[in-house]
C-alpha cells in the first residue's frame, strides 16, 4: 500500500493572511496528498507538537509577517529538541533573497516566494519525500530506500 | 521491542509512527503485540452532519474530562477526496485549546475510500491509543447523513450532534444516525428554532423502545460558549457508569469482538479470493460471458465458493 504524503500547513505567529496558505493547501490536497491545516496565529510549539502527533513527512509555514528569521530557526530547533528533524522543514511567503539563503543554510529546506505555481511546490514535495514506494519511510529507510525503486 | 515499551510509556513520536504502521498496513504483526494492552480505555463517538459544531464539541469536552486528570486520545476523521485521494484535515482547529497538554494526543485521519463516517483503521488506531495508557478515546466521524452508522461499532458511547437546522420529528423517526445514538446533543443552541427541535427529538425519542435502564438524554449545547457542556460530560459518565454496573459493557465489547473478528476474516477471504482462487483475467473473461447470458452471476458464485472450500491454503 502507498505510504501517502502528510503535510502540514501552518501560520505562526501574529499573521493573519491565509489566503496563500489555503491555496497551497487545497494544491497539495487535489495533488493526492494528506494536508493537516492548523489554522492561525499558532505557536512553533504548537505547531511541532501537531506536525509529531500527525506524524507528518513535511512541515510548511506560510509566514508574511516578517518574523521568518525568528520562526523558522525556533521550529527547527524545536524539532531537533524532539528528535524529530527528519521532518522537512519548508516555507513560503514575503521573505527577502538575502534571507532565503540564510534560511536554507539553517536547515530549511526550500522557500517558495510569492507568484510560485503551486505545481511547483507539489513537485518539489514529490521529489523529496519518498512515499511512492510503499513501506518506505522515508526518515529512517537505510535499507529500504535502495531496495525498492520507481 | 523497544516500540511496545515505549508506546506504553506514552511517548508521542513512537504513537504516531505506529499509528501511521497500522494505517499503512507496513507492519502486520503489530496490533498483535499492542492488542493485550488494550481494553482499558473508554471510547466516545462523536457523529453529526458537517459544521454541526463536532470538532468544537470533541475540544471543549476533552478539556471538562482533563480537568479530572484523564489523558485524552482524539482521534478526527475527515473525508478523502474519491477524486484526487488527498484530504484537507481541518480538525485540528478547533483544538488548539488541547494543542500543547501533555495528557492529550490528537490524531487527524483520513477516510481513505472508506463510506462508514471513519477510515478503514481508526479502530485499530483506537487501540493503539489504548495501549498508551488513555483514560477516554474520543472519536470524531467525518460530517455523516443519515447512514454512515461506523462509529457505533468502536465506541462505547455514541453523541450524536444535530443542529436547529437538522430537520424535524420525521426525520428524527427516519432509521439510520439516530437509531445509533446514546445521547443526542442540539448544539448552536443560541439559534432559532432549537426548543422546537428538542421538543420533536423528546417526542420522537419516547416512541422508540428503551434500552433498559438508559433513558436518552436530549440535551442543548452551545459549545463555542461552553455553555450545556456540564450536563453532556456529566451524562456521558453517567452512561459509561450505567453500562459497566448493568454488564452491558462487557456484553456489547464482547458481540463487537465477535463481529470484528468476522469482519477480519471477512477481509482475509477476500484477499485469499483475489489472490489464490480467481485471477483478475479470469474473472474479467467469465464477467464477459455472464454479460452476453451465457452464463449466470448465481452458478459462477457457487462455484468459486466450492473452488476455495476445496483449496487449502
Amino acid at each position: 500500500m502507498d505510504r501517502k504524503i502528510r503535510v502540514l500547513v501552518g501560520k505562526p505567529g501574529l499573521d493573519g493572511h491565509d489566503r496563500g496558505a489555503k491555496v497551497v493547501a487545497a494544491a497539495l490536497r487535489d495533488a493526492g496528498m494528506e494536508v493537516i491545516y492548523t489554522g492561525l496565529h499558532q505557536t512553533c510549539e504548537s505547531i511541532v507538537e501537531a506536525a509529531i502527533q500527525e506524524d507528518v513527512h513535511i512541515i510548511g509555514l506560510s509566514i508574511l509577517s516578517g518574523a521568518h528569521m525568528t520562526i523558522f530557526p525556533k521550529v527547527l530547533s524545536l524539532l531537533e529538541k524532539k528528535q524529530a528533524k527528519a521532518i522537512i522543514v519548508i516555507g513560503g511567503g514575503i521573505i527577502p533573497r538575502e534571507d532565503m539563503k540564510k534560511l536554507e543554510k539553517k536547515g530549511v529546506k526550500k522557500l517558495f516566494g510569492p507568484g510560485t505555481p503551486t505545481t511547483e511546490i507539489v513537485h518539489w514535495i514529490r521529489e523529496n519525500v519518498g512515499a511512492r514506494s510503499g513501506k518506505t519511510r522515508p526518515r529512517k529507510s537505510k535499507k529500504t530506500r535502495s531496495a525498492k525503486k520507481r | 521491542m523497544n516500540f511496545l515499551k515505549k508506546i506504553l510509556k506514552g511517548d508521542k513520536l513512537t504513537i504516531a509512527r505506529v499509528i501511521s504502521d497500522v494505517e499503512n498496513e507496513s507492519n502486520a504483526k503489530i496490533l498483535e503485540k499492542i492488542f493485550p494492552y488494550t481494553g482499558k480505555a473508554y471510547h466516545i463517538g462523536i457523529t453529526g452532519p458537517p459544521g454541526a459544531g463536532k470538532s468544537t464539541l470533541v475540544n471543549v469536552i476533552a478539556k471538562r474530562l482533563l480537568e479530572k486528570n484523564n489523558k485524552i486520545g482524539i482521534i478526527a476523521v475527515d473525508p478523502t477526496s474519491p477524486f484526487s485521494g488527498g484530504a484537507l484535515l481541518g480538525d485540528r482547529i478547533r483544538m488548539t485549546d488541547l494543542a500543547l497538554n501533555k495528557n492529550v494526543f490528537i490524531r487527524s485521519m483520513a477516510s481513505r475510500g472508506s463510506l462508514g463516517g471513519l477510515a478503514r483503521k481508526t479502530i485499530d488506531a483506537a487501540l493503539v491509543l489504548d495501549a498508551a495508557g488513555m483514560d477516554y478515546i474520543l472519536i470524531e466521524t467525518i460530517g455523516v447523513g443519515q447512514v454512515e452508522l461506523d462509529i457505533a461499532e468502536v465506541c462505547d458511547t455514541t453523541v450524536v450532534i444535530l443542529v436547529p437546522e437538522s430537520g424535524d420529528s420525521v426525520q428524527a423517526m427516519k432509521a439510520g444516525l439516530l437509531e445509533i445514538a446514546d445521547i443526542i446533543v442540539v448544539n448552536k443552541g443560541d439559534r432559532d428554532g432549537v426548543d422546537r427541535l428538542l421538543m420533536e427529538l423528546k417526542f420522537a425519542f419516547e416512541l422508540r423502545e428503551q434500552k433498559a435502564g438508559w433513558d436518552f438524554p436530549v440535551l442543548k449545547t452551545t459549545a463555542t460558549t461552553e455553555a450545556g457542556i456540564d450536563t453532556l460530560v456529566f451524562e456521558i459518565q453517567n452512561h459509561q457508569e450505567y453500562l459497566n454496573k448493568s454488564g452491558r459493557l462487557e456484553k456489547e465489547r464482547k458481540a463487537k469482538l465477535m463481529r470484528r473478528i468476522n469482519e477480519l476474516v471477512g477481509d482475509k477471504i477476500k484477499l485469499h479470493l483475489r489472490e489464490k482462487i480467481i485471477q483478475k483475467e479470469e474473472l474479467e473473461r467469465i464477467i464477459d460471458k455472464v454479460y452476453e447470458r451465457k452464463l449466470n452471476p448465481y452458478n459462477i458464485a457457487d462455484k468459486i465458493a466450492k473452488k476455495m472450500i476445496k483449496t487449502r491454503n
